[in-house]
């Protein structure tokens, strides 16, 4: 499979690569790793007409302790946040996340900001990033401005992000809590999640249960009345709007949301 | 457009379209056949090769993308005729049946093995979770893996 016509440019920094979107508009789009877009593009379900590759802006690829958070370029790859000893020991949620998505090989190119701005609410870290309250860095033409990624997702790969704005940094505040959990439902490794869930201490968020990654805030709430976790995580599919598929029923999704809920909140309690 | 990729340690410099796929370069350009396609959809990594020697499924890469880097692919791995370890240890294990896969398998292991040379047979079988062997014959692959890094140590 060959993606249709496109011409490529290559931006070598982030002044350039905002430039170079403003100059093209909304025929463009940003690559960063590329392992989201191509395949859109070669099952030809995206057809961007100019693409910006954002592969050589390597000054956007760090991770740094910045005190009461860690800041992680928009071009770090998974691979990068995998084996990251400073995400290790501070948000070691976020490391064994990223090594949770695709396989090695896709670590390898996939990049978080690209994850983030892509906004499949299949993807792993989207929710992971929910569950942390991380803030974004995008810089348009006009500046930069950071968004609560509360507000980040507006719907099935729809973000805030203005057309040209460039995400580049994504804060991750140091938790509070420290009991953490990740799970994933997969039929195959490298699947997307069939439904993912992310804990923090007790704040839980939920992959692939809508057009968006969600806060399981019900289940958030019975936790702070103080409810038991596995009571807790029986209002897991409340407020969601799970999609059907070729992988799951919407009642499916709803059981393993209230199961991997459940699991995820014990799994953390052991790691409190 | 104009791309210079170093593959195999030899740079090639071609005129190419600017959607061309890594692996329609090194097929069709470069010439170097070994690397297959098989899903051509990011999941059976039947086309991984190494770019600045990490594992990446070149179907999902661009050739543009890959200008300025170094690919190498399963026939740039043995040198004055001596088979690479990893080659070695999947003839020596019979790694494989139909071969498809292999060449895929063969870069997607040398890749693991640099980045952790002692693995454990668990560790191997979640890092070949990139790769599928259509004839199912993973406990060969999985022990060649394992030989390869033995004789590494």
């Amino acid at each position: 499979m060959i993606p249709s016509v496109f011409t490529y440019r290559r931006a070598g920094s982030a002044e350039e690569a905002c430039d170079l979107a403003a100059e093209y508009g909304e025929d463009a789009k940003y690559l960063a790793g590329g392992h989201s877009l191509l395949p859109l593009m070669k099952l030809r379900l995206a057809a961007p007409e100019v693409i910006i590759d954002l592969g050589g802006l390597r000054d956007l690829s760090y991770v740094t302790d910045q005190g009461s958070y860690v800041a992680i370029g928009a071009l770090t790859r998974h691979h990068d946040v995998e084996h990251s000893s400073l995400l290790a020991r501070e948000l070691p949620l976020l490391a064994h996340a990223a090594g949770q998505v695709g396989d090695p090989q896709i670590r390898h190119r996939g990049t978080i900001g690209g994850s983030v701005a892509h906004a499949d609410p299949a993807s792993d870290l989207p929710a992971v990033l929910l569950a942390l309250d991380a803030t974004v860095v995008a810089r348009g033409t006009d500046g930069a401005r950071e968004i609560g990624i509360g507000e980040f997702f507006q719907g099935l790969f729809e973000t805030v992000l203005e057309p040209g704005e460039l995400l580049t940094e994504i804060r991750v505040p140091k938790p509070a809590a420290v009991g953490w959990s990740f799970q994933k439902f997969t039929q195959r490794a490298i699947d997307w999640a069939i439904v993912g869930v992310a804990v923090q201490g007790n704040q839980v968020a939920l992959v692939n249960m809508g057009g968006t990654p969600l806060r399981a805030v019900t289940v958030e709430a019975a936790l702070a009345d103080g409810e038991s976790p596995a009571d807790a995580a029986a209002h897991a599919a409340e407020g969601t709007s799970a999609a059907a598929d070729i992988r799951a029923s919407r009642e499916y999704r709803e059981h393993l949301a209230r199961v991997l809920v459940s699991r995820a909140l014990t799994e953390a309690s052991t790691r409190a | 457009m104009k791309v210079d990729l170093t593959v195999n340690g030899k740079e090639i410099t071609a005129d190419v379209e600017d959607r061309m796929l890594l692996v329609h370069f090194l097929r069709d350009v470069a010439d170097l056949t070994a690397t297959n396609i098989g899903c051509d959809t990011t999941s059976c990594g039947a086309c991984t090769v190494l770019l600045d020697g990490e594992s990446v499924k070149s179907c999902t890469v661009l050739a543009a993308q890959a200008s300025g880097h170094e690919i190498t692919t399963v026939e740039g791995l043995a040198s004055n005729g001596t088979m690479h370890p990893v080659q070695q240890a999947f003839h020596e294990q019979h790694g494989l049946q139909c071969g498809f896969c292999t060449p895929g398998m063969v870069m997607a292991i040398v890749s693991m093995l640099k980045e952790n040379p002692h693995p454990t047979e668990e560790q191997v079988r979640t890092g070949l979770e990139g790769n599928l062997c259509r004839c199912t014959g993973y406990h060969n692959i999985v022990r060649a893996a394992l030989a390869a890094a033995e004789v590494s140590a």
